[in-house]
């Protein structure tokens, strides 16, 4: 009787001591946020341009994360990112619908300062702050800041924003992938 | 006698320099235009300080380092600006880049030059001296030269005369000639640096150039050490590891190990940049391959291409053009540009010298690649690894300690291009990385976006709060207010009436912001403040039923959360003082206002008496603060209809 007891004693003190620790483990190494949310977001081009019909990357990586959203409607991160996803999430490749919008070259948007009136509108609208100027003085983006979004042409009144392609110089040239050259053979 | 070691791998290519190392070095005339660009050195390019049409003397700077990572460049000869703007340049993108033309005078008048006093001056003179004369590393890397010379307490000075590429023979024959020069180069750089030793690497199949540098050397601690040929010793890491045995790690410079490399063509430069003031102007460049009078030419940085492959007597005007050597050279795609401060070598191709590279056939795994690679790195992994675009794992096999020396495509049976396919990987590896840096700022302007938002509509809520603070606060105080309205005694027409009641609202307002400031610390501040903002709901509720036009005065007020009060005082009593003298404020006012014949007093009298009744002081201040201010307001309207009428 007193070993079965001891033996019933002995398994509540080790339920009780687990028990203890694992309580304190889930308290003190608690995860808060989805750590899968943040590798997603890594592989988004941050344009925050809402083309997926989120409002910025984060939601839209929230939204993949939660399994609620495909991976192919990120637009800027070309069909590179949508492998690099589906590398991440461990599904398949999916290119983009037919009917949505497609990748385009990287740009960057130019106000014509001559038109603009200064209503701050594209101030607004810019959802990186790349956009300088006050009520009434002409606007100007910094370049640098600017993620061709586009998000600043439609409230735009005097329609003065223009989107610039990338040109390539020596800072962003690249090597291009070694081929054989193809030449013209005479029949 | 001191040991030599070897590095892993290298290759003995054929050598082909007999064919320039044959006469001294030639001078040649000005060219018709210099092509001078702005981006000679690696970092940013330099900032033009000319305009165009301005006449610039020899030596002059044209454009001044853009930061710490730049070099200035000058103008080489004398003459006159023509152009400044984007030009085909020497690069294998064949991009243009901004580039300052100048027509050449044919004086070649130099401008003042000043010397520096190497041994007095102190090591940061020093370096922003060879910044401003735009030394830069002229061995092929053109890394600004100061930024070499920052390092203290060297133990070796390794200099590079080993020029190991075939084809390229202009530091043979600067050693062969100017010995002296590169000599007093090697003190200055040697009491920068504070060396303790000085090497001089030559390969041994260049006798000419040892003895002479050895001859220059006499009566010095600086050794010069005949290495053996073999392709790549010039690299900067492999002659590092011939002389002092040396092997620098990945991901650590030649400096922190106590060992400096610098290039004679550098050290000559230095000299010429310390001892006589002179700028990098113009450099030695062989011209050979395909051309009918193959020699090292001295020739003005700028000097176009073309020009100069015509000078040597280039036979057929449409060959390929490399810049640099066989091995790591570039195939040049417009020969206007004009000579950049990296060209040490222009080799006109033919079809004997360069017989067409094979088609490239599939990687069979030899190994020779390895077995030759100065880096010891597996370059068939990186090939495949860069082939497959899996830049990742081509980076953690150390694709960035690639030399790109080519000793690897040299030997591959398979005729593969090895180097294009690791240069191919790193641009795309440095533009993933441009392309993450971007987003990584992006993501963080829009978070602090989020963040500036989030604060300002709390500051605004924070702000329209206090707003209501402050009317109820001027509800308390408006006793205050209608103090200076009296001023306007004398005064008999509603107009005046009018802006002195602004005046009161000025001074209330003045008056109350600094006690709603005060408000927002005690927290029985807080209480008292809401009970009487209550209490003032209360009063003007009744003031309204009894005054109804002067009733909607008060309700505003009734928002109010952390209102005023007045700190130490007894609310009641002070609210009570206040209310005496608004009401008289409010008599007289109304006096005047009646004065111009208007309806505001009747309605004030009356409102004003039965305030005065059983209330208690609080609830009686309120209605009358209400009051004031209602018949202020109708003394404006009336002010404004006379105006009108």
């Amino acid at each position: 009787m007193t070993t079965l007891l001891y033996a019933l004693l002995v398994m509540v003190a080790l339920a009780l001591l687990l028990g203890a620790i694992l309580g304190y483990a889930s308290v003190r190494f608690k995860v808060d946020a989805d750590p899968l949310v943040d590798k997603i977001d890594d592989i988004l081009p941050q344009t925050q341009c809402g083309q997926c019909g989120h409002p910025g990357c984060r939601p839209y990586a929230e939204a993949i994360a939660s399994g609620e959203e495909d991976i192919n409607k990120c637009p800027p991160g070309g069909e590179d990112g949508i492998r690099k996803l589906a590398e991440l999430l461990g599904v398949d490749f999916k290119p983009f619908d037919a009917g949505a919008a497609q990748p385009k070259p990287k740009a960057v948007a130019l106000i014509d300062e001559a038109t603009c009136i200064g209503c701050t509108l594209c101030i607004q609208a810019c959802p990186v702050d790349a956009i300088l100027g006050s009520a009434k003085q002409m606007h100007t983006i910094i370049a640098s800041e600017c993620t061709g979004c586009e998000l600043c042409l439609p409230p735009c009144p005097v329609d003065c924003i223009r989107m610039i392609p990338h040109g390539t110089d020596l800072t962003n040239w690249k090597w291009r992938y070694p081929t054989i050259p193809i030449k013209a053979v005479k029949p | 006698m001191s040991w030599l070691y070897d590095f892993h791998g290298g290759i003995h290519p054929p050598q082909h320099k007999d064919a320039a190392t044959g006469s001294p070095i030639q001078a040649l005339p000005l060219p018709p235009q210099l092509h001078i660009a702005l981006a000679q050195s690696v970092g940013n390019a330099a900032r033009p300080t000319v305009a165009v049409g301005q006449h610039v003397r020899k030596g002059e700077t044209l454009a001044e380092p853009d930061g710490r990572l730049s070099a200035a460049v000058h103008a080489p000869t004398s003459g006159t600006i023509t152009a400044i703007g984007p030009h085909p340049f020497a690069h294998p993108s064949g991009l243009p880049v901004d580039t300052v033309t100048l027509q050449p005078d044919g004086l070649d008048e130099w401008q003042p030059r000043q010397p520096l006093d190497w041994q007095q001056a102190d090591a940061a003179t020093l370096r922003q001296h060879l910044q401003a004369m735009g030394v830069v590393g002229l061995g092929g890397a053109v890394f600004p030269t100061h930024l070499k010379l920052a390092a203290g307490k060297l133990a070796t000075l390794v200099v590079n005369g080993a020029e190991c590429e075939p084809f390229i023979s202009c530091d043979d024959l600067l050693m062969r000639e100017r010995a002296a020069g590169i000599v007093d180069g090697i003190r200055i750089a040697a009491h920068a640096l504070q060396a303790g030793e000085v090497l001089i690497g030559i390969e041994d199949n260049k006798p000419q150039a040892i003895a002479a540098m050895q001859a220059a050397c006499a009566g010095t601690a600086y050794r010069v050490v005949s290495i053996p040929t073999k392709y790549p010793s010039g690299g900067a890491k492999q002659l590092i590891r011939i002389l002092t045995g040396i092997e620098v790690p990945h991901g650590i410079r030649a400096t922190d190990l106590g060992v400096q490399c610098l290039n004679v063509g550098t050290l000559y430069a230095i000299a010429h940049a310390v001892l006589h003031g002179e700028p990098l102007l113009s450099r030695i460049v062989t011209v050979t391959g395909a051309v009918a009078r193959a020699a090292n030419y001295e020739v003005a940085i700028g000097t176009p291409l073309a020009w100069l492959l015509q000078q040597a007597g280039m036979s057929d005007p449409n060959a390929d053009v490399i810049m640099g050597g066989p091995m790591m050279g570039i195939t040049l795609p417009d020969l206007a540009a004009g000579l950049p401060k990296a060209g040490n070598c222009l080799i006109a191709k033919n079809a004997a010298l360069f017989p067409p590279r094979p088609a490239e056939q599939a990687c069979i795994r030899c190994g020779d690649c390895a077995s030759v690679c100065p880096a010891e790195l597996q370059p068939m992994d990186l090939f495949w690894f860069a082939k497959s675009r899996q830049f990742g794992k081509a980076q953690e096999r150390h694709l960035f300690d690639c030399i790109e020396c080519g000793a690897c495509s040299y030997v591959c049976p398979s005729q593969i291009p090895l180097v294009d396919y690791y240069r191919f990987a790193k641009s795309e590896i440095w533009a993933a990385e441009r392309d993450k840096k971007s987003a990584s700022l992006a993501r963080q302007r829009h978070e602090f976006r989020q963040f500036r938002i989030e604060r300002d509509k709390s500051e605004k809520a924070a702000r329209v709060a206090a707003r209501a603070a402050e009317q109820a606060a001027k509800l308390a105080n408006q006793t205050a207010s209608p103090v200076p309205a009296p001023a306007a005694t004398g005064m008999d027409d509603a107009k005046k009436a009018a802006i002195a009641a602004a005046l009161a609202r000025a001074a209330a307002q003045k008056e109350a912001k600094p006690l709603s400031e005060q408000h927002t610390s005690g927290l029985d501040d807080a209480k008292q403040a809401a009970i009487q903002a209550a209490m003032a709901r209360a009063a003007a509720r009744k003031a309204a039923a009894e005054a109804a036009k002067a009733g909607d005065a008060a309700n505003p007020d009734s928002t109010a959360t952390a209102t005023p009060a007045q700190t130490g005082m007894d609310d009641a009593k002070r609210a009570a003082i206040e209310a005496a003298m608004a009401r008289a404020a409010a008599r007289k006012a109304a006096a005047e206002a009646a004065k111009a014949g208007d309806a505001a007093n009747p309605d004030s009298t009356a409102t004003a008496t039965p305030a005065q009744t059983g209330m208690d002081d609080a609830k009686r201040a309120a209605i009358e603060a209400a009051m004031a201010r209602a018949a202020a307001r109708k003394a404006v309207a009336e002010a404004k209809k006379d105006a009108a009428s």
